[in-house]
């Protein structure tokens, strides 16, 4: 049916010289459109200037800065322990990655070894974070392209997790639990069968989303072969994560360079290898299934007491030797990296915070909109599973 | 200023030339006016409950409060029983969450947003970042007081509220807006100079009209 | 030990400082500006160091310099080098490496906007990034106030109160004495 209307190949854009499009705005050929901060498919505060003529996006550029508040600024304004709660704000729907690596980082510098205990209670909270981001995202991706039950069944089971969260935090989305020494605290009374219950609620609403969404003809009509990222783009753009799992290529940190208790947990990443827009929803939610079982690994395998914070020196007056380190880890976008940058006084020189996001938002997401229709650069967006938040800080 | 805003001549599909100017040519030129009560006390109070039962609030999330506002939509805490809605438009709308810190940058769209509801209309700041700052106390991107800008009705303190704070927020909101104290859009129409001013001193590159409608 | 042994084999064909081993698996290396190019394609053609993880920049005001950071990562071997480039502060600049690297764009742009760091010929490096009618010095520089500047544009809200223990006994001890 497709191919009875070839593409009119005479509207789309020249070249000039030095390859940048000859786009004449005056022409009546093109229209711009924001897709801009205040719009339903969008993952978040960003927007997006499409160039389209008639239906076909002819170029898109992405506009970010809506969210900024100058963290990197900020963070050098504040002691080491300041700089804590302020860190985790940096990515708003799963910020105990940014708690992690700010800690792992200050601990290198300065030292300290963490107690095991703490080390396994840090990587279950960042499962646990995970599976939330996931949650949000299926809900996000389901909803840009109109099917609005999937997240109202996904808000509630990450409502369970928050839940969760608060039990053993205190707060629902900005825990502040884990600082440079250790964690806050240990787990509550009867936590392991509480999250046994709350586990067996995620997977029966993963049954359900599966059923729902993933044979759904209309929603494998709109992704199967959408927003296609070739393997070889993936190094040059700086693609990590799903989006680069779904491409065949195994990029997963926690298997790549094990950090926290990983090397002890028993998982394969997950794979996929048409790398379109059902291919990444599918990594993501197989990727569910591995944490839900990553949880109960651990419940199951942490020492059942110990001591949860090491000691660390009078925070008033912490003092870290000059030195700088890059700390890695492997969040539900993607990669996600923390560099700081100590200079011996009581504050920290710099602290650069690399999001996944930024490189998936920015580069990989304009060379991919060119040539899409309309209707589905929201699709696009979210399958790119991008945070604005941590793109601009 | 971008170039496709200056005032300048183009050349229409009929080959007419003509000028335009688009910061001022599809704009209304007069402010906003005050509108006072149009009917006598008991109709304007069954009016001012009708608007209190069905608030629809303008579904754009600006800052970190956003996250807190979709459980809502779900049946654990389902803000819809109340008669609140999330609708993509301002035009939709007249329940304007500004959800936490506002950047310059999105202070603009927020204001053009804002401007674009129609009467009468609320504004609830959510977080203690619209209260002084919160933690972006010392940034030099974020406002820290958000009633120099938009006038606000109520706050909601936290960071960040729970959902059941929110909906407490909602319930003292309909009692403000029964008794007759839901007058945040005449207040920017009185002193519409000041908010104008105010804001223009903290948004360097003023690109749009004084009054979107 | 791996890094060791990678920092021999480029010390043999580029000008390279001190290497300081933060971990077994991370490095560090000072590059002078005008080899940065030749050494960043080395590393991705030869020594399989084809992520670019992140390139930022520390301002050391002191020393009137400003550290270029390019973090590599080879995923194979598991083992990141960071290459420091040390340059002038006023009249920053040095070269893109856009054309290796399409994402370096975003960095290079995020650079320019915040420090000042001129990349000439990168794409769209004149547009605004994440400020929007920004008129003061580039805000990350660390001879700028973010707090002066907060309280200078920003009308806040009265009732702030300190409870700095030396202003509190500063007035205890010499009542009259400013706040």
């Amino acid at each position: 049916m497709m191919d009875m209307f070839p593409p009119d190949r005479s509207q789309y854009p020249a070249k000039k010289a030095d390859g940048t499009l000859d786009i004449d705005l005056t022409s009546g050929k093109y229209l711009k459109l924001w897709q801009g901060p205040n719009h339903p498919g969008i993952t978040g505060n960003m927007s997006v200037e499409l160039t389209v003529c008639g239906d076909e996006v002819v170029e898109g550029k992405t506009h970010v800065g809506y969210l900024h508040r100058g963290f990197e600024k900020l963070m050098e304004r504040r002691t080491f322990i300041q700089v804590f709660p302020i860190v985790c704000r940096v990515c708003v729907p799963e910020p105990d990655f940014n708690e992690y690596c700010y800690a792992a980082c200050v601990e290198e510098l300065a030292g300290i070894e963490v107690p095991e205990m703490a080390q396994w209670i840090r990587t279950l909270i960042l499962e646990m974070g995970r599976i939330n981001s996931y949650m949000m995202y299926l809900g996000g991706q389901a909803g840009a392209l109109g099917q609005g039950v999937i997240g109202q069944w996904t808000t509630y089971a990450r409502d369970l997790m928050l839940d969760r969260f608060e039990e053993l935090t205190g707060a629902r989305i900005y825990h502040m639990f884990i600082l440079p020494g250790g964690v806050r605290d240990t787990l509550p009374e009867g936590f392991q069968q509480r999250m046994e219950e709350t586990l067996r609620e995620i997977e029966s609403t993963l049954k359900d989303v599966y059923d729902v969404m993933f044979c759904n003809a209309v929603f494998k009509a709109r992704t199967v072969g959408m927003g296609v990222i070739d393997p070889s783009w993936l190094e040059p753009y700086g693609v990590t994560g799903p989006n680069a799992r779904a491409a065949s290529v195994a990029k997963d940190v926690r298997k790549d360079a094990p950090y926290l208790v990983y090397d002890q947990l028993d998982f394969e990443p997950v794979i996929g290898h048409d790398s379109d827009i059902y291919t990444r929803a599918d990594v993501r939610r197989r990727d569910i299934w591995v944490s839900v079982d990553l949880i109960r690994q651990i419940l199951a395998k942490m020492p059942k007491d110990g001591a949860v914070m090491a000691p660390i020196p009078n925070v008033l007056h912490w003092q870290i030797p000059r030195g700088e380190t890059y700390i890695r880890g492997e969040c539900s976008r993607g990669e996600y990296g923390y560099y700081l940058v100590t200079d011996g006084s009581g504050y920290p020189r710099r602290i650069n915070v690399r999001g996944p996001s930024y490189t998936h938002a920015m580069a990989l997401l304009e060379r991919m909109i060119v040539g899409i229709n309309i209707s589905d650069v929201a699709a696009l967006m979210v399958s790119l599973h991008t945070y604005p938040p941590e793109i601009e800080r | 200023m971008k170039p496709e805003l200056m005032k300048r001549m183009v050349k229409g599909p009929d080959g007419l030339e003509f000028e335009v100017e688009p910061l001022r040519d599809y704009y209304c030129e007069a402010p906003p006016t005050v509108m006072p009560a149009a009917y006598g006390k008991i109709v304007e109070d069954l009016f001012n409950w009708a608007r209190s039962e069905s608030i629809w609030i303008l579904g754009f999330g600006t800052g970190c409060g956003a996250i807190e506002m979709r459980p809502l939509m779900t049946p654990r805490f389902d803000a819809y029983r109340y008669g609140v809605q999330w609708r993509p438009t301002p035009r939709q709308a007249n329940l304007f969450i500004i959800s936490g810190y506002l950047s310059t940058k999105t202070l603009k769209r927020a204001i053009r947003a804002y401007e674009q509801m129609q009467n009468p209309k609320y504004v609830i700041g959510l977080g203690s970042c619209t209260i002084n700052g919160g933690m972006y106390w010392d940034s030099y991107n974020t406002i820290k007081r958000l009633d120099d800008y938009l006038p606000v009705d109520l706050y909601i303190a936290g960071c960040m509220p729970r959902p059941e704070a929110l909906l407490a927020g909602f319930m003292d909101l309909k009692k403000l807006i029964r008794a007759g104290n839901g007058e945040g859009a005449n207040q920017y129409a009185e002193n519409f100079a000041w908010y104008k001013e105010n804001q223009k001193r903290v948004i360097h590159d003023w690109d749009m009209p004084d009054y979107n409608w | 030990m791996a890094m060791k042994e990678l920092y021999a084999r480029l010390k043999a064909l580029f000008p390279l400082g001190e290497l300081t081993e933060q971990r077994k698996d991370l490095a560090f290396v000072t590059v002078p500006a005008e080899h940065l190019r030749a050494t960043i394609l080395h590393l991705r053609d030869k020594e399989g160091f084809t992520h670019l993880v992140l390139l930022t920049a520390v301002d050391w005001l002191e020393e009137g310099r400003f550290q270029l950071t390019y973090l590599l990562n080879n995923r194979q071997r598991a083992c990141d080098i960071g290459l420091r480039v040390m340059i002038p502060r006023d009249a920053a600049t040095m070269e893109g490496i856009h054309d290796i690297w399409p994402t370096a764009a975003t960095y290079q742009r995020e650079l320019r906007e915040m420090f000042g760091i001129d990349f000439p010929g990168s794409p769209r490096i004149e547009e605004d990034f994440i400020l929007e009618g920004w008129n003061d010095i580039p805000p990350y520089r660390r001879d700028f106030d973010t707090l002066k500047y907060a309280q200078e544009n920003y009308s806040e809200r009265p009732g702030r109160v300190t409870h700095d223990p030396e202003t509190h006994m500063r007035l205890q001890l010499y009542p009259g004495s400013k706040p």
